[in-house]
């Protein structure tokens, strides 16, 4: 049995130790917003933040997320600059990668709060969208940098 | 301004009773829990289309898929346009499989492709819409004693401004119920649109937002289990045997059952399944792909191309054209098999009863599924339910005339008499087949003094899609697939002679329509050797095409829009050059200009693409744009990186690392610009990935004098 702090909420799960967090969210908490994509840390669909860090919850193992801070799609207020500015900008087309494409984001705002081109293209490279929103995404990004330097939202 | 239309009673079958009860019972809605039954307040069901409830909410049910290209706005949008309601109230519920559901160009058959939503709905959702609205206003005005047609409907209510009173929808839900639908329909003219060709926002948009949209891998009921199945690792071969003792011993492993594909773990849950895959043991017997190379292909290919195929187009005679021509082109190109790799990985679930199967996936194919799940479970079609979830991409993956994930599905359902959701890993994605075929032309022009084409011969070399499938009659003529050739038995330039033929090559590797089809890979050889002649003239590629595209003024206008817009001819940074490409799919002109830079090492940088379509009406210019930027994309990666390969009978790529695809720090930036139009609206889903290529190969010939005809592009070929 693992104890699990995920959006604020202690949540308790019987499971293999090698068992990924993404999978433990998605079956075993019922948390659906984040996606299977790869199970090998190559499209960004399960990025989830760790203590404030985004990672690639295919790539976590349950036992090593005990004791730490877990936020899913769920878990980021509707307040948020991006996911306001998601909305904004009308990002997702599927939407299948985008619960992950914003929590790169949130992380990536977090790190550097006015991002140039080149920051976006690092920081974003891992996470794969299929449909190709990557410009409303870029855009998105800029308009949620605005928004935060603003004081507006969380 | 307007039109008088006659609507047959097949157009507005009462569909009340089924509408009621059989559709709403069970049924899922994107937001809710797959399974939770939604019982709406609504009264007023006019048509299979539209349901409004005494609440006001206008529920549009949509019988196209969504799967990112925005169905489900743009055509609650032809709905809303006639029926005059408040946008705030409209809802969208995918519908179940029924005949008032198929498409009205497919036959019995319900599904989504070919960019043809919008297009085969126009005039049967706005029908729909005007109806239910003709029915309310017949009902307010028999509630005030008045003439319907002193009545008007406007954002939600019933109006009559002489009386000075107004009743909203909700309140005419059940009146309205009880009143037969119009006979003849007025449909506005596009003078009148109000909601047609305003940009418009998506209505799936917040709930993909906030993570709660619910995709076919997100579909639960109680007692279900998970499983992943372990497949032939070349295409065509059967499990010998299998020992399947370590697998069970897996924790949370269930059970282990052989179905027609291979061998299906079962768990509590996907890692216990996917862990006790691992621990298979089987004996495959390979059968006679286990050679199958695609080198050994490539040269069979090359010398199959050099002889005669099927006609596919004769016009005027080619062969003595080029007896007489003053110069002689031949270019040879190559395209590669290539996987959809929608980020949603093929999922189904299925809760297969004695009497009933329900089956939840993102499937663009809802009439094939239902009709092979019933044909395996031995249950009549009717019995068989599919809830159609949203799709985590299409592309054409889930639109399969053989139903192979949900066949298996239901196979592995059968066999453990559980409900159970079959998951695919990115590698059983990857390998598991339906591949874009791989191409090969041969192509020629013979030119005359000007520089002129006077003949064209162009031998295409490939897997039919088609063949062996349900669409045989529909799309197989006098040995031709069309898929095989649209796109190059149909060029638009004025070329007086041109001959093109087709060799349907035999080879056992599943094969299927992938975003553009057969566009996909004749816009890149056309354009691209369109591109070699004007260069072999010594003249501009863009004048080169617009004096050959004389009896094509929409192809004209749509490629002087986009040379325009990028400012072609104009001067641009050291390193840059831009390529031109234009053509015509799914009914829609599409024109691109790429600018693009080579690295030392031959990496390519497309910096920018511009784009000018023309696709009829525009619903939403919104839709519009998002799906150029989503196919020029999608292209990128076909041109750039992607390509699945085989050795030994075995697919080399398995997951993003080595089947790679377009990434943000390759996105381009993107301009789209969409023409006027007045015609009935035609596709955007697909046309914008058919240009890209050629447009960046043609910039790449333009900068390094390197003409690329194999794609992927390969930087050891650019190398400085």
């Amino acid at each position: 049995m693992y104890s699990l702090m995920i959006n604020g909420k202690r949540q308790k799960v019987a499971v293999s130790p090698d068992t990924p967090l993404l999978w433990v969210i998605r079956e075993h908490v019922g948390l659906t917003g984040t996606k299977f994509g790869c199970s090998k840390a190559q499209c960004g669909a399960c990025t989830v933040l760790i203590d404030g860090r985004a990672e690639r919850s295919c790539q976590t193992q349950v036992k090593d997320a005990v004791g730490k801070k877990i936020t899913t799609i769920e878990g980021i207020p509707d307040n948020n600059p991006v996911k306001k500015a998601w909305i904004s900008e009308d990002v997702p087309q599927c939407g299948y990668c985008q619960s992950g494409q914003m929590l790169q984001a949130v992380a990536l705002l977090k790190a550097k709060p006015k991002p140039t081109e080149a920051d976006i293209d690092e920081f974003m490279s891992g996470c794969i969208c299929r449909c190709g929103t990557y410009q409303s995404i870029r855009k998105a990004i800029h308009i949620a940098a605005g928004m935060s330097s603003k004081g507006g939202g969380k | 301004m307007s039109r008088i239309v006659n609507i047959s009673r097949r157009d507005f079958l009462k569909t009340g009773a089924m509408v009621g009860g059989g559709l709403i019972l069970g049924f899922s809605i994107p937001g809710a829990a797959p399974g939770t039954p939604v019982k709406p307040k609504a009264p007023f069901s006019p048509n299979a289309f539209i349901r409004i409830g005494t609440d006001n909410i206008v529920t549009v049910i949509v019988n196209k898929s969504e799967m990112g290209q925005g169905v489900y706005t743009s055509l609650p949008m032809l709905i809303a346009e006639e029926l005059e309601c408040d946008w705030s109230k409209i809802r969208v519920e995918p519908a179940p499989v029924a005949p008032e559901y198929n498409h009205t160009e497919w036959g019995q058959l319900q599904g989504t492709g070919g960019s043809s939503s919008v297009r085969s709905t126009w005039d049967q959702f706005r029908k729909a819409g005007a109806a239910a609205r003709m029915m309310l206003v017949k009902a307010a005005a028999s509630n005030w004693q008045v003439s319907p047609d002193s009545c008007r409907a406007e954002k939600g209510y019933v109006i009559n401004d002489g009386l000075n009173k107004r009743l909203n929808f909700g309140a005419l839900a059940e009146k309205a119920s009880r009143l037969s639908p119009p006979k003849e329909i007025t449909l506005k003219g596009p003078g009148d649109f109000k909601v047609i060709g305003r940009p418009t926002r998506r209505l799936d948009t917040v709930d993909k937002v906030r993570g709660k949209a619910l995709f076919g891998i997100d579909a639960k009921v109680e007692g279900m289990l998970v499983a992943v199945v372990s497949r032939a690792p070349v295409f065509g071969g059967k499990v010998k045997t299998f020992n399947d003792e370590k697998a069970r011993k897996v924790a949370g492993v269930k059970h282990v059952v052989q179905v027609p594909s291979g061998v299906a773990v079962i768990a509590a849950d996907f890692w216990s399944a996917n862990k006790g895959r691992d621990s298979l043991e089987i004996e495959w017997d390979l059968g006679e792909n286990a050679g199958l190379s695609t080198e050994d292909m490539r040269a069979r290919y090359t010398g199959l191309a050099a002889t005669a195929g099927i006609v596919a187009k004769k016009e005027g005679d080619a062969e003595k054209a080029f007896a007489s021509a003053v110069r002689k082109l031949t270019a040879q190109y190559e395209v590669p098999y290539l996987a959809h790799a929608t980020m949603e990985p093929l999922n189904c679930l299925v809760d297969l009863r004695k009497d009933s199967c329900e089956i939840w996936t993102g499937t663009q194919f809802q009439t094939v599924d239902r009709n092979n799940a019933a044909s395996i479970s031995g249950l009549e079609p009717e019995k068989v339910k599919i809830h159609t979830m949203f799709l985590g991409g299409g592309f054409g993956r889930r639109a399969n005339p053989r139903s192979d994930f949900v066949s298996e599905a239901v196979h592995v359902a059968k066999a453990l008499k559980k409900p159970v959701k079959v998951i695919w890993t990115r590698e059983d994605d990857i390998h598991g087949g339906y591949y874009r075929p791989m191409w090969h032309d041969r192509i020629s022009a013979g030119i005359d003094e000007k520089g002129m084409p006077v003949a064209w011969r162009h031998t295409i070399a490939g897997q039919s899609i088609i063949k062996g499938t349900l669409f045989e009659q529909g799309f197989i003529k006098d040995g031709i697939d069309k898929t095989s050739v649209e796109g190059a038995a149909d060029i638009p330039y004025s070329i007086p002679n041109v001959y093109v033929d087709l060799h349907s090559t035999d080879v056992n590797v599943p094969v299927l329509w992938w975003r553009s089809v057969g566009h996909s890979h004749t816009a890149f050889v056309v354009e691209s050797f369109m591109d070699e002649l004007a260069h072999a003239a010594g003249k501009d590629p863009y004048e080169y095409r617009m004096a050959l595209l004389d009896k094509h003024p929409r192809h004209r206008a749509v490629l002087e829009i986009a040379a325009k817009k990028a400012g072609w001819g104009t001067p641009l940074p050291k390193g840059h050059a831009r390529g031109i490409a234009v053509h015509e799919s799914f009914g829609s002109i599409v024109a691109q200009v790429a600018e693009v830079s080579v690295g030392k090492g031959g990496e390519v940088r497309v910096h920018n693409v511009v784009c000018a379509i023309d696709c009829g009406s525009v619903v939403n210019p919104a839709t519009v744009k998002a799906q150029m930027e989503s196919g020029i994309v999608f292209g990128l990666s076909a041109t750039l990186f992607s390509e699945i390969t085989f050795k030994g009978g075995r697919v080399e790529q398995s997951n993003f690392h080595d089947y790679e695809v377009a990434r943000m720090k390759d996105m381009p930036g993107i301009d789209v610009h969409i023409m006027p139009g007045k015609e009935p609206p035609q596709g955007v889903g697909e046309p914008g990935v058919p240009p890209v290529a050629p447009a960046v190969c043609n910039a790449i010939f333009t900068l390094t004098g390197k003409r690329i005809r194999r794609l992927p592009i390969r930087a050891e070929e650019l190398k400085a």
